[in-house]
């Protein structure tokens, strides 16, 4: 176990350096961001010089990225052109991005899994055929769309819950925008549980289980879910990072001063320090969870063991 | 404390559930009047630079110094018109050599007080080219910018020799030329003074900016919030007639437009297109749409050499003729783009040098005689025009509706056709080199409320913004003539004797003035833009 687990960490470096010299690259394939700076106006050559050296615009691009990545060792991500450390961003942004996903994540699990759940068991039935089109629904319909469109609703003109998240983060506030974020992710889920419940529900052990004379519930929720799983924590381990990404679009909608917003605007502004920073984050999220769900197997599935 | 209870609710009514909030706000807005102490609870953008006078480039970060310093003069919201401010006066015998007075007893929100030195020390640091201050350009008609920022290679100098204090409340500028209107330039946020600290403790004064202005800064969260209150030291006659400003940072207007409509946020000056055709009705009419000081226009590559014949001015003339600004600025811009018939803006005012009409026929649709301009100056440059525009702008809708008008103009569907440059930076990038092949969108927006501003930095020879590289010696010659007049009417005179050549060259076709657009709540009133399309926050009341 433990050398399975450095041996993933060891696979991490490379991807790691992969991806960020990838961001790297496209961020300084967008051009010289000094100019927009200036606005509509032609920039002042000496001034624009000056920004240009402090930024180590001038430098090759893979010195400027072997500078970067040297700073990043010291845990200096740069600043941005507005003057802020890209660590200060990092350290606002992500505990919100975070808190939205954790909620996102929530509702994802326990009502992906319930619907799927009760749909699988009950094959045919009205719940089962509600579920199966309500997800249809939601997978064919854009996030940005579902987004608006319950802000309008519920935001707006029924006034139940704030139209934006606002500051400072409330549950409360970010219920609706988790249920946006979570909502393609939880007919995905749903339907995958549905379907591995309701094969399973045939399969022997479940079978010998009832004949054992179990409780229903003791069947249903430790021999037929619990097996039922495994190819769902798959799916939610890979999700977690889209979910993080996803983020970018239901920030963006609900005003979440996030990873997406910080992105966003590092990307428009072409500040590769803020894009670059938070990009490699995200990496390290994206892997670590990925890692975790392998892990996971282990415990859900005794036959799957690590050496 | 029932106003210290009303102010809280504000804060609740931000944050809660917006259920109880409406109840809320609603009975708190039942009591008649207006609140002196209310908040107003204001959309805002995260500025791009850090907040330094002369650092400040845009409309974020502009709103914030514009509410927190007040200049040498200041301009009236409606006329435009320039203002003493902090100024007691400003004077000269040759237009080129100033003497600046100050108001006596002046004060920073920090108590320290507003000297002629807060003034020379903010200008010297500003265009030092190792501050890398964004608009140090500001400072080249300062003798000794040169020696400050030096087109390359270090300063020479830490300072510019043209400045100079007498007493505490009087300093001297020598200018490198005639400039007659140079007082009247001082009203914008480069010029504005810095107390002490910005100095001392540079970083502490980022986090919170300190100036002589109407409000004072009260916390700041980046990229977050920031709140303003009234200064109380302040010395001015615009204080504020609301209790403060809030302004919060939205990343996409429609998230601040849905924030508008629930009652979250009372003052929305980042109007999305998206809502402009229900916004009237949205908002029960609470909304203002009018010219701002921009001019978008359509420039072209003077540099290039079939660009820059006789018979391309024809062709260009046609050009002009073939866009249909009437129709265009309806549909695709919701009326909130009015078509421009000169090269300044509706808002400088008949005396500030704006004429209606002064391009002439040139700037009326007229597709016939487009069509026979464009064959009579042997059709365009390259058998088609290309009109480039940066594509992480909303330029590709008007871009392709332009073209369009051209391409029925001349009865092909391939005349013209839109050139998307991937970001704005690129665009810069490729303008400033000089690598346009054809014609390319440009914008002016004004720095200050004067006719200089619209033709100097655009169209003489060499200046900095002359994106056309156009030159006319007989313009260059007028416009020298302009700055150096006395009078400020003949002044104005000249400078439309000047412009009125480029309506025969054209180096950049006049296509619509910009509009200023803003919606606000039923909790505030007396919302009003200033010519930078600005809201005039210490006008605003609340109920």
């Amino acid at each position: 176990m433990g050398r399975y687990v450095l041996r993933r960490l060891l696979q991490m470096i490379p991807v790691f350096i992969g991806t960020t010299f990838l961001i790297f690259v496209m961020v300084h394939a967008l051009g010289d961001p000094v100019n927009a700076l200036f606005g509509d106006k032609a920039p002042d050559p000496a001034v624009a010089a000056q920004i240009r050296a402090q930024y180590n615009l001038n430098d090759p691009l893979w010195l400027q990225y072997v500078k970067y990545m040297g700073n990043l060792f010291r845990w200096d991500f740069g600043t941005t052109f507005s003057g802020q450390t890209v660590t200060s961003l990092l350290a606002t942004a992500y505990p919100a991005t975070l808190k939205l996903t954790a909620v996102a994540f929530t509702i994802e699990v326990v009502f992906g899994i319930g619907f799927g759940l009760i749909s699988g068991l009950r094959r045919g039935g009205v719940a089962d055929n509600s579920v199966l089109i309500l997800t249809l629904v939601v997978i064919s319909i854009p996030t940005f769309v579902t987004g608006y469109v319950l802000q309008y609703l519920i935001g707006v003109k029924w006034g139940i819950v704030p139209a934006t998240a606002g500051d400072p983060l409330t549950l409360q506030s970010l219920l609706l925008p988790g249920i946006v974020l979570a909502s393609v992710s939880l007919a995905y889920v749903a339907r995958l549980t549905r379907t591995t419940v309701a094969e399973n529900s045939k399969a022997d052990y479940v079978r010998t289980a009832t004949a054992k004379g179990l409780p229903r519930r003791r069947v249903v929720i430790n021999h037929l879910l619990r097996n039922s799983l495994i190819p769902v924590v798959t799916f939610l381990g890979t999700d977690l990072g889209a979910l993080m990404g996803g983020a970018l679009v239901t920030e963006r909608i609900f005003n979440i001063h996030g990873v997406g917003f910080y992105l966003y605007q590092g990307i428009v502004r072409q500040n590769s320090n803020t894009v670059v920073g938070f990009v490699t984050i995200l990496v390290i999220v994206f892997l670590a969870a990925n890692l975790l769900v392998d892990l996971l197997y282990a415990v859900l599935d005794p036959r799957i063991r690590y050496a | 404390m029932p106003v210290a209870t009303r102010v809280r609710w504000a804060v609740i009514a931000a944050t809660s559930v917006a259920l109880v909030a409406t109840g809320c706000s609603s009975s708190s807005s039942s009591s008649s009047g207006t609140n002196a102490n209310g908040v107003v609870q204001a959309w805002w953008g995260d500025p791009q630079n850090p907040l330094e006078p002369v650092n400040t480039n845009e409309v974020n970060g502009g709103a914030v110094l514009n509410m927190i310093f007040t200049g040498l003069v200041s301009y009236d919201p409606k006329t435009s018109k320039a203002s003493n401010a902090n100024a007691d006066s400003i004077t000269s015998t040759d237009q080129q050599n100033w003497t600046v007075k100050l108001k006596p007893g002046w004060k920073f929100s920090d108590g320290t007080t507003v000297t002629a030195s807060s003034y020379v020390d903010a200008w010297n640091y500003g265009a030092l080219v190792t501050n890398k201050q964004v608009n140090a350009s500001f400072f080249q008609y300062v003798q000794g910018y040169n020696d400050v920022a030096p087109p390359t290679g270090a300063p020479t100098a830490q300072t510019m020799s043209g400045l100079k204090v007498v007493d505490d409340n009087t300093f001297t500028v020598a200018l490198s030329q005639k400039f007659s209107t140079w007082p009247q330039t001082l009203g914008y946020s480069a010029y504005y003074p810095v107390p002490k600290s910005f100095f001392t403790d540079h970083a502490a004064y980022l986090n919170k900016p300190v100036g002589n202005g109407p409000y004072l800064i009260q916390s700041w969260t980046r990229s977050q919030k920031m709140q303003l209150r009234p200064n109380t030291a302040y010395s001015g006659t615009n204080k504020p007639k609301n209790g403060g400003i809030d302004l919060k940072v939205y990343t996409d207007t429609n998230a601040a437009y849905a924030d508008l409509q629930s009652g979250n946020l009372d003052l929305d000056n980042g109007i999305p297109n998206s809502a402009l055709k229900t916004i009237q009705t949205d908002l029960n009419g609470r909304y203002i749409n009018e010219p701002a000081g921009i001019i978008q226009t359509i420039s072209f590559p003077l540099y290039q050499v079939d660009w820059n014949t006789d018979n391309a001015k024809l062709v260009r003339q046609g050009i002009s003729m073939a866009i249909d600004r009437a129709t265009i600025t309806k549909v695709v811009f919701t009326s909130t783009r009015t078509p421009a018939t000169d090269w300044t803006s509706p808002v400088l005012g008949d005396a500030g040098g704006y004429k209606a009409g002064l391009c002439g026929s040139v700037c009326n649709f007229d597709a016939a005689k487009a069509k026979q301009l464009i064959q009579q100056g042997g059709g365009i440059p390259g058998g088609q025009l290309t009109i480039s525009y940066n594509a992480d702008g909303p330029h590709k809708e008007w871009v392709d509706a332009v073209c369009n008008s051209i391409n029925n103009a001349m009865g092909d569907t391939k005349s013209c056709v839109g050139r998307p440059v991937g970001t704005f930076a690129d665009f810069r990038n490729q303008v400033t080199t000089k690598q346009m092949t054809g014609a390319f969108r440009t914008g002016w927006q004004m720095d200050y409320p004067l006719i200089q501003d619209f033709l100097q930095p655009v169209y003489t020879t060499g200046a900095s913004s002359n994106d056309s590289h156009y030159s006319n010696a007989q313009f260059d010659a007028l416009v020298s003539k302009a700055n150096a007049d006395a009078d400020v009417t003949q002044s104005v005179t000249d400078f439309q004797t000047a412009e009125k050549m480029l309506a025969t060259d054209l180096p950049a076709i006049p296509l619509w003035y910009q509009n200023g657009t803003a919606g606000w709540s039923s909790k505030v009133s007396n919302v009003m833009l200033d010519p930078f399309s600005v809201p005039v926050y210490s006008e605003i009341t609340v109920k």
